[in-house]
């Protein structure tokens, strides 16, 4: 007997172009705030296999034990396979916030588990905020850089984003109070600091612990939530832990953003919000109206994962292998960047910010290094008003140590063309000072460490 | 008939080769044909080879595609394809070459000067770009010589902005062009065989330019097909475009695109493979002249088979 032959695959037919002006007609006007890029098309050629991708903020998820993954979701399926094919509660289930709470635990918060969701992936932690919170017009203030994955959520709710400069000290709250205080003088009330205050994606800085007081005790003054996305909290390769903001403010006006994604795994898709009980309520509410329930399969996958009690272990070992991988970019940095160039030494993450001259546009600068194939993710992504042009972000976490050398030799390479270039045809030719102390190239720009000059 | 679609690979402007592609296949499959898609790589040879097909659908964009190289290899094995020959892509490609030709012809195009990176890196150009000023004026345009969709264009407002251009531009290809920047209004006209169809214009958002992204987002930009033009102004476009397309060599089907300013219309570029996604002028010509996506295909591959002297098609 012979199986019925598989139609092949339709694509849609857009055939009228006047349909597609119909359709464009009947799109909400935020849509208009919903960008696509140039970027995003060159993004689509770093997917060749032969780009060392820099790009990404991908997990290695080769270093998780297949047989492991192999006996739990046997396991699952042999002794609740009913359960964990149906439907969950909205909120997620209690063994998953147990899982939570352990992870919560070893950076030294304890949260009620009442005040927990779970929710697909940290990503929908932040819609589901701006779902509760944000009308359109209303004021939503983020680092600058910021995590160029919550740009899109802020824009597609037409929020007003207003960006706060970084320095190796984290957002430049001092910035931040003036903000506030501009803002009340106009009668304008912001809904929302979203910060990533460890290790922040992109700019792989960390905000000092004088600044989380500083900015706990803002939120409370000035009645407003600060949203603490923390993916990165335990993957720390140096300097002490600092407290969390969610627990120097206690959680009053702290909503915490966490994920499974960067110390298990991207794919299972679950991340989680602790809000407080009347924002919880709203959220709730909203997650039901969005998908109803987090995937519920990998809910179990992570309670049977927790219940093997080596959590911990395998986010030491990641600890140890990113490290080696940060290391070897710094190094790799220090013997193939040009002197004009600066970044960021993080103290943990996935990421550091690489800041160029001024009259190289990282966007076109990409596009070159993709002839020498190798990627990266250019500074505009992390703005919302057309800065970061001469900055990049670089993933460490993705690729190994080889890979990521040889990376950050083409990258230098193309950056080392671009400024000789320059020099050509300005008739400057700023050679790279000799001897010039390591130490120098290290700071950040535009940068500059907290308490030292500006502002 | 079986018909190949020529897509992606690995120029900077794959995704917009996809998307043209994709519309393609789908009206080609909806056409009755045999389709086969190659996402042209490594094995083109050996996939052409083993496959064997009718005729090709050149679905590329950009440098690699667009330039004749891929319709070099086509030749050698006598597969007809759609477009312009290869003599014609590589003209349309280098925008350099492309101008000296309109030039010669008298068909009106911007002033302007083109420039390698050795010129600079190595013969101190630099020193000469002080003298083009009152050639060109300001603002200019600088870009690459070889580049589509708009990528690594910038305009230079002063002498303080051109250096920064020109490495943004020397990032896509080893030759910039510096032009003079025509105020006026941003039409196109394709040319199907030898006819000429309905010029549009794309009206930009309020402060765009009609950027990369502009071109590729539904409702980024207004469309006006057939333009809004006088009589005398339709007949000028169409001869600028007509007039560049012969120039250049082009057969098949291609794109001119012009400015209509204050002294009537000049061509900025003609595009060897016009652009057929959902947000692509040429399409849009296609169906103000009455034809519809399908029709638009079928008559490409007719042209196709025409010009390489193969018998008509079969359906």
């Amino acid at each position: 007997m012979s199986e019925p032959p598989i139609p092949p695959h339709r694509r849609r037919a857009h055939t009228r172009t006047r349909d597609l002006e119909r359709y464009a007609g009947l799109f909400a006007e935020r849509t208009g705030a919903m960008r696509s890029s140039a970027m995003r098309d060159l993004m689509a050629v770093t997917a060749r296999p032969e780009v060392i991708s820099l790009a990404g903020g991908l997990p290695d998820t080769s270093t998780f034990p297949p047989q492991s993954f192999a006996a739990q979701m046997t396991r699952i399926a042999q002794e609740s396979a009913a359960e964990a094919l149906q439907y969950g509660p909205t909120e997620g289930f209690e063994e998953t916030k147990d899982c939570i709470l352990q992870v919560m635990g070893a950076e030294g918060m304890l949260p009620d588990p009442e005040d927990v969701i779970v929710t697909t992936g940290g990503q929908q932690a932040i819609d589901l905020v701006c779902k509760t919170l944000v009308d359109p017009g209303d004021v939503v203030i983020c680092e600058a850089p910021t995590y160029p994955g919550a740009v899109p959520v802020f824009c597609s709710y037409q929020a007003a984003v207003l960006q706060i400069e970084c320095d190796g000290d984290g957002m430049r709250v001092e910035v931040l109070e003036e903000e506030l205080e501009r803002l009340a003088g106009e009668g304008r009330r912001p809904k929302f600091v979203y910060s990533v205050p460890s290790f922040q994606n992109p700019a792989g800085v960390t905000m000092s612990l004088e600044r989380r007081r500083r900015l706990v005790e803002l939120a409370r003054l000035h009645e407003l939530l600060v949203v603490e996305d923390s993916p990165y909290g335990l993957l720390r390769y140096g300097g002490e832990p600092l407290p969390p903001l969610y627990q120097l403010d206690g959680g009053d006006y702290v909503i915490y953003v966490g994920t499974f994604s960067k110390i298990l795994s991207p794919g299972i898709r679950l991340g989680w919000a602790v809000a407080p009980p009347p924002v919880m309520e709203k959220i709730v509410l909203g997650k039901q109206a969005s998908d109803l329930c987090t995937s519920t399969l990998t809910q179990y996958f992570v309670r049977e994962y927790f219940a093997e009690g080596r959590w911990r272990q395998y986010v030491a070992d990641l600890v140890e292998i990113y490290r080696g991988r940060r290391d070897a970019m710094l190094e790799a940095l220090r013997e193939h960047f040009p002197a004009q160039a600066t970044w960021t030494e993080p103290e943990g993450g996935l990421f550091i910010w690489a800041t160029l001259p001024e009259y190289i546009d990282t966007g076109d600068l990409l596009a070159k290094a993709l002839g020498d194939d190798v990627a990266f993710v250019p500074g505009q992504a992390a703005y919302v008003d057309g800065r970061g042009r001469n900055s990049m972000r670089l993933n460490f976490s993705g690729v190994g140590e080889g890979e990521i050398r040889e990376g950050v030799k083409r990258i230098g390479k193309v950056i080392a063309e671009q400024v000789e270039l320059y020099g050509a045809l300005t008739g400057e030719h700023p050679a790279a000072p000799a001897g010039r102390d390591v130490a120098d190239r290290t700071n950040v720009l535009p940068f500059r460490k907290a308490g030292e000059g500006g502002a | 008939m079986k018909v190949a679609v020529l897509k992606g690979g690995r120029s900077l402007e794959r995704g917009v080769s996809l998307r043209s592609a994709a519309r393609v296949e789908d009206a080609l499959e909806r056409l009755g044909h045999e389709v086969l898609a190659l996402d042209v790589g490594g094995d083109l040879v050996e996939r052409l080879t083993a496959e064997r097909p009718d005729v090709a659908f050149v679905a590329l964009h950009g440098p690699g595609g667009e330039d004749g190289t891929t319709q070099e290899l086509l030749e050698i094995f006598g597969i007809p394809f759609t477009g312009p020959g290869v003599a014609a892509c590589a003209r349309c490609m280098d925008k350099a070459l492309a101008k000296h030709a309109l030039r010669e012809a008298g068909v009106p195009t911007p002033d302007w000067f083109a420039f390698n990176e050795t010129a600079f890196r190595e013969l101190g150009a630099a020193d000469a770009l002080g003298l083009l000023e009152e050639r060109l004026g300001f603002p200019l345009v600088v870009k690459p010589s070889r580049g589509g969709s708009a990528l690594g264009v910038k305009f230079a407002a002063s002498w303080l902005e051109v250096p920064e251009a020109l490495v943004s531009a020397f990032s896509y290809d080893g030759r910039v062009l510096l032009e003079r920047y025509v105020e006026g209004r941003e039409l196109a006209v394709s040319v199907l065989g030898d006819e000429p169809l309905p010029v549009v214009e794309a009206i930009p958002g309020e402060g765009d330019r009609y950027d990369f992204e502009a071109r590729y987002e539904i409702g980024r930009t207004t469309f006006a097909c057939p333009a809004e033009l006088t009589e005398a102004e339709v007949g000028a476009v169409t001869e600028a475009a007509l007039g560049a397309y012969r120039a250049l060599g082009c057969g098949g089907f291609a794109r001119a695109d012009l400015i209509l300013g204050e002294d009537g219309p000049q061509v900025l570029e003609v595009n060897a493979i016009p652009g057929l996604t959902d947000t692509s002028l040429l399409p849009q010509a296609a169906e103000a002249a009455g034809m519809s996506f399908e029709d638009l295909v079928e008559r490409i591959l007719q042209l196709a088979l025409e010009s390489s002297g193969a018998a008509t098609p079969r359906l």
